[in-house]
């Protein structure tokens, strides 16, 4: 069972940063001092008791941009990790169990598309299609999924020969139980530590697509496109636009901790009670 | 630090005084605690002489093999007690006489030569590195005394033996290599920590008469650590028998094998005494095997050739062979795993498809699998409730109450509490894991179960209770079983019906009695002279004896 006790320092302080983050973008509406795309002061005011990070490029308070921005960011990185990790695990299990074409046709196809750049090919699908919500978790949770197929399908490999599941093989069972109940179990750990860092490298994707105008559009705000709108700031020091890079940058590391501390509490196949 | 003198033929060579040896284990979600693994062991080794170490697995016998070299494995401490070396305590000596001890005066083979070795370099640069870097020769003398060592090893091609690599090699080959790089710094001790154990029955012999014979031309004291008492009586000067980290009984080898005094050396002694009478055959055969041909690589390699067998309801067929005869492959060819490219296979009067898809559900039911190594064979993430439950709720549709009733009643008949539904493989020892293998099978009321090597992975004792166990079940539930194994022990002691296996052909096949009466074809009596016999000698009559070479010779 879990041991608080045992918790090391760095996963306590991951957990909290990342607990910070997740209330400030499930109760924006209420923490936020300010609505989302109200002009309420000066162009790039600097911090004050009114507003605690300053204003950006067009006077909105900084602040509550931050926390709405949170909101957007972290539920469409979420939403883009989960369709990964269905389609990915769930395809990978089933290319490792199945084997012969199927596992050849899923991997060379996955191996096609991650020899394309992911941002450029996020580009110019992105540019096709309409710049909503949908698409954008459609089209990074699609792209993520190669990489998390090629995890899950290693891991399941290794598993798919082990004899507990030729057991079940010689009992009959069909593949869906095979891979749910068989090798998900045993493959579960690695996947959640890979979790963790895919869900980061979702935000900073979401960033980098945001800060090049293909993202989430205005006058919505993510992380991403608020370094965009505010970087002109730079050149006259106004420190705008590192706010919301300082916070990708802090949601990378806590998360991050997390993750390692996952990663470390793996147990092996021996399996077991904890892990 | 006064320098021993070396190579005098008598006297105290190793002397460990009351030692004890802890560890910390760290049981999950529990704080960590002090475990010991030897308590007050002394051990006393004159110069040339063989000393056995025996018991089962965790009885700490490895421990005290390794602390000759002041050594601790994974953590462990010597934790009191002196290892007095040629005069010297290694336990005050600090690393650097350490370093001139190991690899000099003391020497280690390992158990798994195949681990052991380092895979990217050749086997002559591996046997001479421990003499080159202790500088007790040159390289061109320290290379002609590996060479003659490969020949007294009865290594093939001595001369050019160094140049393969650890891959190139067999396992019985490759355990020979490791002996010669003990022997090649000259050492006054070398410890063998179950050199054979892993080898073949056939291969067994050789490398231990090949042991045997080293230790005495070259007049090294030896620590021989095994599980095996036949094996350890036929090298061993003086025995130690070691249970739970403490010394149960020593003495000479004819006192322990003929005489022991202690109730526990007892048991090891008269292991796989399991009086069972033979069955016979009855009319309608179970499973009938006919002409069966299988090959792997799509026609390839055959490793079946016309392999026809019988198996009668309530009997046992064991089907010997060393590894690399086929007898997994026949099990595989039988569950439909590897469809036989010709041949048929009926059971229970209907012809089963070859293909594992191709069957029915009853088909599948009705024979039912046990796998050498218990801890693969289950899977970790599921408890065992769930493990035996899983046959019932699937051949059957029971649920809820009557199937817990059920595994109950099947936890029972392995003979163990209800209380283990609940815990996770992990959780039980090697011999329970087996049994709930067991217990899975015949939640599927089968009639036949093939048992694949179930024992060879455990202790003699507890492999004892295994035979025991699936014996009453046969007689409970009239079920059929394949047993394959290399152990001829085993066979003895449940076999109805023989089918000796040799290159993927059956040999020699019949009722118990016939098989094991002579006169004998070459390779049968091959399989049958090399399994060890708790009699002094015996190593050299059956060497004298056996008509044929085994395999990698």
């Amino acid at each position: 069972m879990l041991n608080v006790k045992a918790i090391p320092i760095s996963a306590w302080i991951g957990l909290i940063i990342t607990a910070v983050f997740l209330f400030a973008a499930v109760f924006a509406p209420w923490v936020a001092p300010y609505p989302v795309g109200e002009t309420v002061g000066d162009v790039w005011e600097p911090s004050s008791a009114k507003y605690l990070l300053g204003t950006d490029n067009l006077g909105r308070d900084l602040l509550s941009r931050m926390i709405y921005g949170a909101r957007i960011t972290i539920f469409i990185a979420a939403m883009a990790t989960a369709l990964s990790f269905i389609l990915g695990s769930v395809l990978g299990f089933a290319a490792a169990v199945v084997g012969g074409w199927f596992d050849q046709l899923m991997s060379r196809f996955v191996d096609l598309i991650m020899a394309i750049p992911t941002l450029i090919f996020a580009l110019v699908v992105l540019s096709v299609l309409p710049a909503n919500v949908v698409t954008l978790i459609f089209v990074m949770g699609l792209l993520d999924a190669t990489r998390v197929y090629r995890l899950a399908r290693a891991v399941a490999v290794d598993i798919n020969v082990m004899d507990f599941v030729e057991a079940a093989k010689l009992r009959g069972e069909g593949r869906v139980w095979i891979i749910f109940r068989e090798i998900l179990p045993n493959a579960l750990t690695p996947l959640i530590a890979e979790l963790g860092l895919r869900f980061i490298f979702a935000v900073l994707f979401l960033s980098a697509l945001s800060f090049l105008g293909l993202g989430v559009q205005p006058p919505d705000a993510d992380w991403g496109g608020m370094v965009k709108e505010n970087k002109e700031g730079i050149v006259f020091g106004v420190p705008a636009a590192l706010i919301p890079a300082a916070a990708i940058a802090v949601l990378a590391i806590s998360v991050n901790l997390v993750a390692d501390w996952i990663l470390n509490r793996t147990t092996s196949l021996k399996g077991g009670r904890n892990g | 630090m006064a320098k021993a003198p070396r190579k005098d033929k008598t006297g105290l060579l190793l002397d460990i005084q009351n030692l004890r040896i802890e560890a910390t284990s760290y049981p999950p979600g529990e704080p960590p605690r002090n475990v010991v693994i030897v308590d007050d062991v002394s051990v006393k080794l004159e110069r040339g002489k063989v000393l056995g170490l025996i018991g089962e697995s965790g009885a700490g016998k490895s421990t005290i093999g390794l602390s000759s070299m002041c050594y601790g494995r994974g953590g462990v401490r010597i934790t009191g007690g002196q290892v007095i070396l040629n005069g010297r305590d290694l336990v005050k000596g600090g690393p650097r006489l350490l370093r001139q001890v190991r690899g000099k005066e003391v020497c280690y083979v390992a158990q798994s030569a195949a681990a052991s070795f380092n895979p990217a370099r050749k086997l002559m640069d591996q046997v001479i590195e421990a003499a080159l870097l202790h500088r007790i020769c040159s390289r061109a003398e320290a290379e002609k005394r590996a060479i003659g060592l490969f020949k007294k090893l009865g290594l093939p091609n001595p001369e050019t033996f160094g140049q393969r690599f650890p891959h190139q090699v067999s396992g019985g080959q490759l355990q020979r290599a490791m002996t010669a790089m003990a022997l090649c710094s000259e050492p006054d001790l070398i410890v063998f920590d179950e050199p054979t154990t892993a080898l073949d029955v056939t291969t067994q012999i050789d490398v231990l008469a090949s042991i045997k014979e080293a230790i005495h031309d070259t007049n090294v004291a030896a620590l021989y650590i095994t599980h095996d008492l036949a094996v350890v009586a036929q090298v061993a000067d003086d025995i130690m028998v070691l249970r739970h980290g403490k010394l149960v009984e020593y003495g000479d080898t004819r006192q322990i094998i003929k005489e022991p005094r202690q109730q526990y050396t007892n048991q090891l002694v008269s292991v796989h005494h399991i009086p069972h009478e033979q069955k016979n055959p009855n009319d309608a055969p179970v499973l009938a095997v006919n002409n069966i041909t299988a090959a792997y690589g799509g026609g390839l390699v055959k490793v079946l050739k016309n392999v026809t067998v019988d198996v009668h309801l309530g009997q046992t067929l064991a089907v010997v062979g060393e590894s690399g005869s086929g007898k997994s492959t026949l099990a595989r060819a039988i569950t439909g795993l590897l469809p036989p490219m010709e041949g048929s296979i009926t059971f229970n009067g209907r012809t089963l498809s070859p293909r594992l898809a191709n069957r029915t559900r009853n088909d599948l039911r009705e024979l039912q699998m046990i796998y050498q190594m218990a801890d693969v064979a289950m899977n970790p993430r599921q408890t065992i409730g769930t493990i035996i439950g899983r046959p019932l709720e699937f051949y059957f549709g029971m649920r809820g109450r009557e199937r817990d009733a059920r595994v109950r009643e099947l936890l029972d008949k392995i003979e163990m509490g209800t209380g283990f539904a609940d815990r996770y493989p992990a959780e039980l020892s090697g011999g329970q894991k087996q049994r709930v293998c067991i217990a899975r099978a015949l939640a599927a009321k089968p009639k036949l179960i093939i048992c694949d090597e179930v024992t060879s992975a455990l202790d003699p004792l507890v492999a004892d209770g295994i035979l025991k166990l699936l014996l009453d079940l046969q007689k409970d539930e009239n079920v059929a079983y394949i047993f394959i194994t290399h152990d001829l022990a085993v066979v003895k002691s449940i076999a109805d019906a023989i089918a000796v296996m040799y290159r993927g052909e059956v040999v020699r096949y019949g009722p118990k009695t016939e098989v094991l009466k002579p006169p004998f074809d070459a390779y049968t009596d091959l399989l049958l002279s090399s399994v060890p016999e708790m009699e002094l000698g015996w190593l050299e009559g059956a060497m004298k004896n056996r008509r044929m070479a085994s395999a990698g010779n």
